[in-house]
């Protein structure tokens, strides 16, 4: 995908949710999943806003305390910030990710989020699917559908990350 | 039938009698027959090949700690003697703060005993200072005397009473025998469990300041010279105790003293190189790079006279504890000549005067028999090998303990044989 | 801290780069301690033993609650008065307790080094919450921590610490911490009370308050002990708080207006501090308590956040 076609699937997807929301469109809440959907949340605010006219209150998601991974590591995983500064109570939580893959990071992140309260509902929505799924976990929003096998890496490079230029790519793990 | 033996091929340093070159050693019924340069070996004598070995007279410790009576789970004279010809010494003071304490005939009596049941290294008896070595009264220096005692001692405790000390000190004159005393200032010591200084503060442990021992050795230095006693300072650690003793002897003070190889050669920052091992803890505690400085310099110019182990067995249960509630004590009579070699080799000490540390010295200083290989001297003789390489490994240490610091380290220089009374009394495998 | 440490004994063991890991994570274990919900499950299944021979309410709370948290279950084994005096050894207690397979104890003993002689002697993690008069590493993370959280860093900044330094594991370690941190570090106190060779560590030497807190960006006043048996170190506490402690007075004229206190308390108040500079403006002495579960949280997620539980098999490498 290059930068063109994210842009406008990031766009899609916003008038998509905006749409879905309907009349809950003023509940709506955009949380991105550390690291990777922090700068797409951004992104799909900012075009939430445009479509509504009003911005929807921003938060960021830290799983690692949350990982169901711990136990087969050597050492723990960095932890980074969380920030949900708006209660979580009866919103419509748009969750971000960049990648959707095993599913195990956005089981991660729903247990978090409810141990802020109890939203009304949570939507996903993902920059790219790419399969693989290990647990019962499906995007609602998806901005493309990129297959890619075991062992091969799917990453997606923002500009506001440092990328010269918005970009997924694809790539054979350890090259 | 005479039994001879003859001690063929070693460097032979006897600096009792001047001695340092390659000779052989003739043993005969139990004595020092010769020590001739040239000599035939009759086919009937045995012989014993010391070749790049030294031949010393057997090493004579003024200071070990022998638990017998009352703390035999740590040590007992027996195993204590045994320890002692492993090390290359030959015979042993036996310090008195047993249990009971050794200030009467029977406890005097019954280390001798022992001792004799073991014929091992000779053991020499040291009575008490004082009663029950209490610090309050005199103990009956002239029992002590006919029982076998060769000097007085409340080691572990200093006399802190200076009125006692100098009747102490009159008092011996008669039976002349001599003191050897712990000097350590209790109140300034304080509850300490390691040398005061910048390591302790790191370590956050109390520690004992080296003003505790120098102001002990100032006092007594004094009273020698208001009572004319004999003096002997044991385990001196500190470079101002080796200065007070430097500046009375000049002024012809007879006082004796001696360092042990574990004040010359560690520092007190083992305790925090080694995480608070207590096989690093003792009284008094190791101090630091300028005292083991001033303690070299004191031993090679003759300010100190001797080498001393204190050697103090103590069990696992009273070691393996947190720093402040481990005993003080470390062994020391099997690995002595390995630590102390290590000061010949960095040139801090020649070889000449570590034997003589070891052997002459103690002997003048408790006036014992022994220390030297001279014609018709008992055969007390020590084989050592200068270059062996050996493993300290506390499972195959004669002594009951195992707390030595020296625990696990390659070590150089070991004694191969001893002989006591012209008895090969050990022998020593190859290295490790 | 991560990787390298298995315990959690001594900041004289740990880089700047270390000590800085853990207070950008205790930050994050901060925000969870302001969420409705306080708990994540990230120790979920560990076990932490707190193993305290000395009483302490304050901070065996703080280690507890640091502890469920973050899920794991807390265990409390409190041993009042010597090992010895009890006829149990400290090595025995210590065998004891792991054989019941705690992930993590934390130690707290009158005795300096008894942390370092328990993690020999154990396979779990060790943490220390004070040993003798050496080191209270938990306490110096967090007197950084609140430092660095209003004052921004630790960087050219001065800090003073004021007591009874030869007794005092709270300066060793906030010593070690704040200089490897880039602050000058001054104690005062005292001659009786400044232990030899503490210049060494990095700390320059005061005798006189007002010189030692003049200009300085934190000032970390120490409890004066009154149970000192034996070898008292001040004639008594009246001269103490005249020429070492701080009342309102000292404090609006000597220290700088933006200037931090802290006390890792107990406070003995009217001796090193009066209630009014206790409970004033300079105060951080509650933040202090606060971020003191955030570190603490921060050092039992570092040593047991990754691998199996020590009941499971241990993993492959145990680190961390």
């Amino acid at each position: 995908m290059n930068a063109d076609a994210i842009g406008r699937a990031v766009a899609r997807m916003a008038r998509e949710i905006v749409e879905r929301a309907g009349r809950g469109a003023a509940d709506l809440a955009v949380v991105g999943i550390r690291r990777g959907g922090v700068h797409l949340a951004e992104r799909l605010r900012a075009e939430i806003a445009r479509a509504t006219g009003t911005r929807p209150p921003l938060g960021t998601l830290d799983i690692a305390l949350y990982r169901d991974d711990l136990a087969e590591r050597g050492r723990v995983p960095v932890v980074g910030p969380t920030d949900i500064p708006f209660p979580v109570q009866g919103r419509t939580i748009v969750l971000v990710d960049d990648v959707l893959y095993t599913g195990r990071t956005v089981r991660a992140a729903l247990d978090e989020l409810v141990d802020f309260g109890r939203p009304r509902r949570v939507w996903l929505a993902v920059l790219v699917d790419r399969g693989g799924r290990e647990l019962p976990i499906a995007a609602d929003f998806a901005g493309a559908s990129v297959p890619a096998s075991d062992g091969e890496d799917v990453l997606v490079r923002l500009t506001e990350g440092g990328a010269a230029e918005d970009v997924v790519v694809v790539m054979r793990r350890g090259s | 039938m005479s039994d001879t033996l003859f001690i063929e091929g070693g460097r032979v340093i006897d600096p009792a009698s001047g001695l340092d070159g390659v000779r052989t050693v003739i043993v005969r019924d139990g004595r020092i027959a010769e020590v001739a340069e040239r000599v035939e070996r009759p086919r009937e004598a045995r012989a014993l090949d010391a070749r790049g070995k030294w031949v010393t007279p057997g090493f004579i410790d003024l200071h070990a700690h022998l638990r017998e009576p009352g703390q035999e789970y740590k040590e007992t004279v027996a195993s204590g003697a045994r320890a002692a010809v492993a090390g290359g010494f030959t015979a042993v003071c036996a310090m008195p703060n047993t249990v009971p304490p050794n200030d009467n005939t029977t406890v005097t009596e019954l280390v001798l005993a022992r001792a004799a049941a073991a014929g091992l290294a000779r053991v020499y008896p040291v009575g008490c200072i004082s009663r029950g070595q209490k610090g309050e009264d005199l103990a009956e220096y002239g029992e002590l005397k006919a029982a076998g005692c060769v000097a007085l001692s409340d080691d572990g405790k200093p006399v802190m009473s200076p009125a006692l000390m100098r009747r102490a000190l009159e008092y011996a004159r008669a039976f002349g025998l001599p003191l050897a005393v712990h000097e350590e200032e209790l109140h300034l010591a304080g509850a300490w469990s390691m040398n005061e200084g910048p390591v302790a503060t790191r370590l956050g442990l109390k520690g004992t300041p080296a003003q505790a021992e120098e102001v002990m050795v100032l006092r007594d230095l004094a009273l020698v010279e208001l009572t004319g006693g004999r003096l002997h300072l044991q385990h001196l650690s500190t470079s101002g105790s080796v200065r007070a003793l430097r500046e009375a002897r000049k002024r012809g003070l007879p006082v004796t003293a001696e360092a042990t190889p574990h004040h010359l050669t560690l520092t007190d920052e083992e305790v925090a190189r080694s995480g608070y091992d207590t096989d690093f803890k003792m009284n008094p505690p190791l101090r630091g790079e300028a005292d083991v400085r001033a303690l070299r310099q004191g031993l090679a110019d003759g300010t100190i006279d001797c080498i001393a182990t204190d050697h103090a067995p103590h069990a696992v249960e009273e070691k393996k504890l947190e720093f402040d509630a481990a005993l003080n004590g470390i062994l020391g009579l099997e690995t002595a000549f390995a630590a102390c070699l290590a000061m010949v080799r960095e040139g801090a000490l020649s070889e000449q005067r570590l034997v003589e540390a070891l052997t002459a010295a103690p002997a003048r200083i408790f006036g014992l028999p022994g220390g030297s290989l001279a014609r018709g001297a008992p055969a007390d003789v020590a084989v050592l090998d200068p270059a062996l390489e050996w493993t300290c490994d506390t499972a195959a240490l004669h002594s009951r303990s195992r707390n030595t610091p020296w625990k696990g380290r390659r070590l150089i220089g070991r004694c191969t044989h001893t002989l006591v009374g012209g008895r090969l009394v050990h022998q020593q495998g190859g290295g490790r | 801290m991560i990787g390298r440490h298995r315990h959690c004994i001594a900041l004289e063991d740990y880089s700047r780069e270390e000590i800085l890991e853990v207070l950008d994570l205790a930050l994050s274990m901060k925000e969870v301690l302001r969420r409705p919900l306080k708990k994540v499950p990230t120790l979920r299944g560990k076990s932490v033993v707190n193993l305290f021979f000395e009483s302490s309410t304050r901070t065996r709370s703080s280690f507890e609650i640091a502890a469920k948290v973050l899920s794991a279950d807390a265990l409390n084994w409190t041993s009042t008065g010597s090992s010895v005096s009890k006829g149990e050894t400290l090595l025995d207690t210590a065998k004891n307790l792991e054989a019941m397979r705690p992930d993590v104890i934390v130690v707290r003993h009158a005795a300096s080094g008894a942390p370092a002689f328990l993690a020999r002697h154990v396979r779990c993690s060790v943490v220390s919450a004070g040993d003798g008069a050496h080191e209270h590493p938990s306490q110096g993370l967090l007197d950084c921590f609140t430092i660095r959280e209003r004052l921004g860093s630790l960087g050219g900044r001065t800090v003073t610490i004021v007591g009874d330094i030869s007794h005092s594991r709270v300066a060793r370690s906030d010593l070690h911490a704040m200089g490897k941190l880039g602050a000058s570090v001054r104690v005062c106190g005292p001659p009786t009370m400044i232990p030899q060779g503490i210049d060494r560590l990095g700390a320059t030497v005061f005798h006189d308050l007002e010189s030692a807190v003049a200009g300085a960006d934190a000032v970390v006043m120490l409890r004066i002990q009154h149970e000192r048996i034996g070898d008292p170190l001040i004639p008594g506490t009246r001269e103490y708080s005249r020429y070492w402690g701080l009342d309102v007075n000292k404090a609006s004229e000597w220290l700088k207006p933006e200037c931090l206190i802290l006390h890792p308390g107990p406070i003995n108040r009217g001796v090193e501090l009066s209630s009014d500079v206790a409970d004033g403006p300079h105060s951080v002495i509650l933040d202090q308590v606060e971020n003191g579960v955030a570190v603490r949280m921060a050092i039992l997620y570092l040593l047991a956040g990754a691998g199996a539980t020590a009941a499971g098999a241990p993993p492959e490498k145990a680190t961390a």
